[in-house]
Order: structure tokens, then sequence, then C-alpha cells
């Protein structure tokens, strides 16, 4: 019985290892598949020449300054939404928590909004923007959170609500700004829509740290948060600082959202979708479930980018309809789906 | 340092409304004490408090001499393991996985199980008789299933003490009976101290080595089974009719409850 037992738990570790595998081959098989297509079509022996210095100077120019930057920009925004999705689906033990429809996403729109359009910043220099959502972001969050918690529990529908309630005023006073602000900056429409047109290496170059600081800071507490699903008592008797926990969680999700918004926008959808895709594969267990998500996730931008810059070529669809055409109808599903079965 | 559980003065209240008040108590090792009150008389609360749960405003709680409020959650959990009443679970964690959440306060961070680990989990899923279902789904199970896993996850905590708030409230009659045996065994064999709570006169009576009765939030009687379970104390506790007997066929004590007294 115990041999049985520890060999079904050896096939599973080695099922999980082939999964990280397999998602990881379909990533980079996207990204190759970004960076190739385009007005100037590289195919990828020309890519990989071009990659260790040996291309023509066009290709130089369109992979180091266009596509790839481009690429990776999908990559870590995916990361990091997708991975704030899995934080806060488990803190708010629900499948229907994500940055987006709990209006996180909104509100560290304002936050840069108010530093892009009035000057109004916390600390100067490069990094005053996502500070600004940041600290937007972090306070939709307990607002959110304060809003739909009731005698230490947060039923779904209440949660639901605040959210859209907290992101739809956050998103009117986005809205707002938008309409102050002078002509020069159109911009800022198309950043609301989500957009990767910012995809310069100097945006990276901000980006990528705070993603990596805020996916860390989840995959941190990864058992933690596994027994904080089963119950706030559970975790207790299990010694676990549950309010520590949890406000380090909530933070890393805020820092993940306002990293991607402050740069490309408010992309919907992303964590809501695909944590729960990856969940149904390879179970609860964030040990297993934030690697897979980071590679899932990245790899849905990479292809709706694709998608984005393809449908109406040669025009550029900003990339948050096309995480939205495919994630309500997604969302819609799960709602659906939770009438007729209990749990996730 | 003759008590590994000691509780003094403690007491606790949900805004403003007295709930427990001036409990105190100690526990030998080995023992198996029992906690016993009509539904609502705090026994919870109580058992929340020994793990610092929730905090008491008074008193002190202390595990082989040390106080637990200098003690971080995670050391606690290292000498105390609690199976708690209500145990729905809706997520999709196997048996196994749930039971070895009993190595984490034992565990570094991003340390793996070793193989040491993974032979108390899995000895604490035999013990329990769950190792049969070790792959199957936790929110597949039924109650009694679920309640097994929930003590073999306490059992591979190791614990000193094992705290059990109503241990055999969704369990069939022959599951409860293997579940006290087991604990009973567990203490009388390898020194586990047991504290459980309960409203079920009979199973307290049989397997606790001490009783303690909790009446309008405070202790009205401690001791030994048959000092506490008189005729009078049953009678201003539960409201009933009742007898304690020594049956010499399961060696323990039973109650035969006549009638509610009006």
């Amino acid at each position: 019985m115990i041999d049985d037992a520890i060999n079904s738990l050896r096939k599973r570790e080695y099922k999980r290892h082939l999964i990280l595998i397999i998602l990881s081959i379909i990533l980079l098989t996207s990204i190759y598949y970004s960076i190739s297509r385009g007005a100037i079509e590289i195919s990828f022996s020309e890519m990989l020449a071009t990659l260790i210095g040996q291309g023509t100077p066009l290709h130089e120019k369109t992979i180091w300054q266009l596509r790839l930057p481009r690429a990776m920009m999908a990559v870590f925004v995916g990361a990091g939404l997708t991975v704030a999705g899995v934080g806060m689906q488990a803190l708010f033990k629900n499948p229907m928590a994500s940055p987006y429809i709990l209006g996180l996403s909104s509100g560290a729109a304002f936050g840069a909004a108010l530093a892009m359009v009035m000057g109004i910043t916390i600390i100067d220099g490069r990094l005053s923007i996502p500070v600004m959502a940041f600290v937007f972001c972090f306070i939709t969050l307990m607002i959110v959170y304060n809003i739909a918690r009731s005698h230490g529990r947060i039923p779904v529908e209440t949660l639901l609500l605040a959210g859209i309630a907290v992101g739809a005023f956050f998103s009117a006073l986005v809205n707002l700004l938008t309409y102050l602000a002078d002509d020069e900056l159109q911009g800022i429409v198309y950043w609301m829509m989500g957009d990767l047109m910012q995809y310069g290496w100097d945006n990276l170059i901000i980006v990528m740290p705070l993603t990596v600081i805020g996916i860390v800071g989840v995959y941190y507490y990864s058992r933690e948060l596994n027994a904080m699903m089963l119950g706030d008592n559970h975790a207790l008797n299990l010694g676990i600082e549950v309010n520590d926990v949890r406000f380090r969680v909530l933070m890393a999700c805020a820092l993940l959202t306002a990293a991607a918004v402050s740069f490309v926008g408010i992309i919907g959808f992303v964590g809501l979708i695909i944590p729960h895709m990856v969940r149904m594969i390879v179970g609860p267990d964030h040990r297993i479930l934030i690697p897979s998500s980071i590679l899932a996730g990245s790899t849905f931008l990479v292809l709706c980018d694709i998608v984005s810059r393809s449908l109406l070529y040669p025009a550029m669809l900003p990339i948050g309809i096309i995480t939205a055409l495919v994630g309500a109808p997604y969302f819609i599903y799960l709602l659906r789906r939770r009438r007729r079965e209990v749990g996730w | 340092m003759v008590e590994i559980l000691k509780v003094n003065d403690v007491s606790f209240d949900y805004s403003g409304s007295i709930v427990i008040e001036d409990i105190s108590f100690s526990v030998p090792p080995g023992e198996v004490l029992g906690i016993l009150g009509p539904n609502g008389c705090g026994k919870t609360t109580l058992l929340k408090i020994l793990n610092r749960n929730i905090k008491s405003p008074t008193g002190d709680v202390s595990i082989e001499g040390q106080g637990i409020t200098d003690m971080s959650k995670r050391d606690i959990a290292q000498k105390i393991a609690v199976v708690p009443q209500n145990n729905e679970i809706s997520f999709s964690f196997t048996v196994t996985d749930i039971v070895m959440m009993g190595r984490m306060p034992n565990l570094e961070r991003f340390q793996n199980e070793s193989e040491e680990d993974l032979r108390i989990v899995f000895d604490s899923m035999e013990k329990t008789n769950i190792i049969g279902f070790a792959d199957r789904f936790i929110n597949q199970l039924s109650g009694g299933e679920r309640q097994r896993v929930i003590i073999a996850r306490a059992l591979a905590q190791q614990p000193k003490i094992l705290l059990m708030d109503e241990p055999t409230l969704h369990l069939d009659v022959n599951h409860q009976l293997e579940v006290l045996d087991l604990v009973h065994d567990l203490s009388r064999d390898e020194g586990l101290t047991v504290v459980l709570v309960s409203h079920d006169l009979s199973l307290v009576a049989r397997y606790c080595d001490k009783v303690i009765l909790i009446h309008d939030h405070n202790i009205l009687a401690a001791g030994d089974v048959k000092e506490v379970l008189t005729d009078e104390n049953m009678r201003k506790v539960f409201k009933i009719e009742a007898h304690l007997d020594y049956d010499e066929r399961i060696k323990g004590h039973t109650v035969t409850i006549v009638k509610p007294c009006r």
C-alpha cells in the first residue's frame, strides 16, 4: 500500500516535469513565431544567426529593436498578470478573482494616468509612473477587500460586485483625465485599451525586475497558499501567520498588476482564464501551478499579440481587445458552470 | 516540569458577551483530557486559545513551561496539532497532499519532503486507515473519510499535544470507535497528550482519563470521570437524568441517559 502511494507520488512528480517541459517548448515556439512574422518575414535560421550577431543589419534592427522587446513585453506582462491572478484566487478562495475583474487594473491605471497626465508623482525618475500605479492598485485592493468582506468571509457575489463598482469608478476617473488631457496625449487612449506599443528596452528594464520580484513574492508562499486555500483555521493550525502572508501576497499581486498596467495599459482576463485552465491540468498545488501558469500566461499573451498584429494587417489592434474577446466568453462559461458544480 | 500544558486564568468575550471566564487547568503528558459541556458553552473558543488562534485578553497558556505568547505560530504547530470541527474542503488536493501539509511546521522553506517525511506521512495514513485512497481527491470524500484525513495530517505533525474539536461529529459509529481507540492507544503507547472537546457524554466517559465540565462559562468540576460525571452534575449541566457505570466489557465508563429533566 505504501509503495503504491510512493509510486504514484513519483509518477506525479515526473508528470509535472513533463508538463513544464511541454509548456516551455510551446512558449519558445510562440516567441519564435512572434519574432518571425510581420512586414519582414524572418526564418528560423536567420533569427538564430541574428541572435548570435551574424545577421543582416535589417534583421538586426527588426529583431533587437522591434520584435524581441515586444515579445519579451508580452512574456513578462503575461506571466505577471497570470501570477497575480493565481495569488488573488488563492487568497480570496475564489476562481473568479483576478486583477482585471476586481478593478485593480483600473485603480493602477488611474495612478499611472495621474502621473502621466497631471504630473502628480511620489518619486521622480523612471519609476514615477509604476510607483503611482502600485500605490493606487494597492488602495483599490484594500477598498474592494473591505467592501466584500463580511464576518470574516468573502462571498463571491459581493467580491465581484465590489470589484466591478470600484473598477468602474476608477475607470471613470481615468476617462475624465483622458478627456482633460491635450491632444498630444492621444497615446493614452491606446494605452487604456491595453497595448504593447510601449515595448522599448528602456521600459522592459523596469517591467522585468518588478515582475520577477512580484512572481518570486507569490511563489515564495506556495505552501502557505496551499494551506490557506483550505481555510484560515487550517492554515493557523499548521503554524502559518495567516495575516502576514496574506498582506505580503496581496502586495506582490498589486506590484505585478502595477508593473503591467504602467506600460501596457489594461489587458483584461489574462489573470482569470489562464490560472483556471492551468489548474484544470495540474491541480491546485501552487508549487506546480505557479510555474505552469507563468509559462502558459506568457504563451497566451504572445499568441494574442500575434493575432492582434495579423487580424487587420498591417494595422495593429490593441492587444486588450483580443484578450477580452477571448476572455469574456470564458468568464461567462465559468459563471454558468459554477451553478452546476461546486469547487473549481 | 510535570505539566505539558498549563492554562492559567484565560477568558474570552465576543464584543462584550462573555464566552469563557477564568479557566485554569493543567495536563500531564500522555493524558487524555475531555472538555465537556453543552453546545455553545465556549469549548471551541477555549481550544482556539490553546494554540493561539485567538488570544485570551487575560491569563496565559504554556506548553512545556514556555508561554505561547513567546512562541511563533510555527513553534506552536511543532508541538500542537489540531483536528477542527468543520472540515469542508472544496479544492481537488489529493489525500496525500493534505496529509503532507502536516509536515509544514517542520520543513524549511523550499525544502522538499525527505524520505523520512514521507515515511511519517504514510505511517499516519496507515494508522488512520486512509492509505487505500491516498490518490483520491479530498473534495470527493465523505465527511467521515475527510475527518480521518485531517486526523492523519495532525499525526503527521508529530505533535506533543493533539487538540480535537468534536472529533466524532461526522463519523459513523464504527469509525468513531476506531478514531478514539487510535487516539487512546497513541496516548498510552507513545505518550501523546490529547485534549478533546465534546458534548458527547458517553464518548468522554469511555475514553478520557480526566474530565473538565464547563457550565456557565466556568469550570464546574474537574478530575476523574467518576468524580466529575455525578448524577447531580449531569443534571445541572445537561438537564438530563443520567447515570455513570463502569462496564467490564469495555474496561471503561458508560453513561446511561434515563430521561430529560424538566
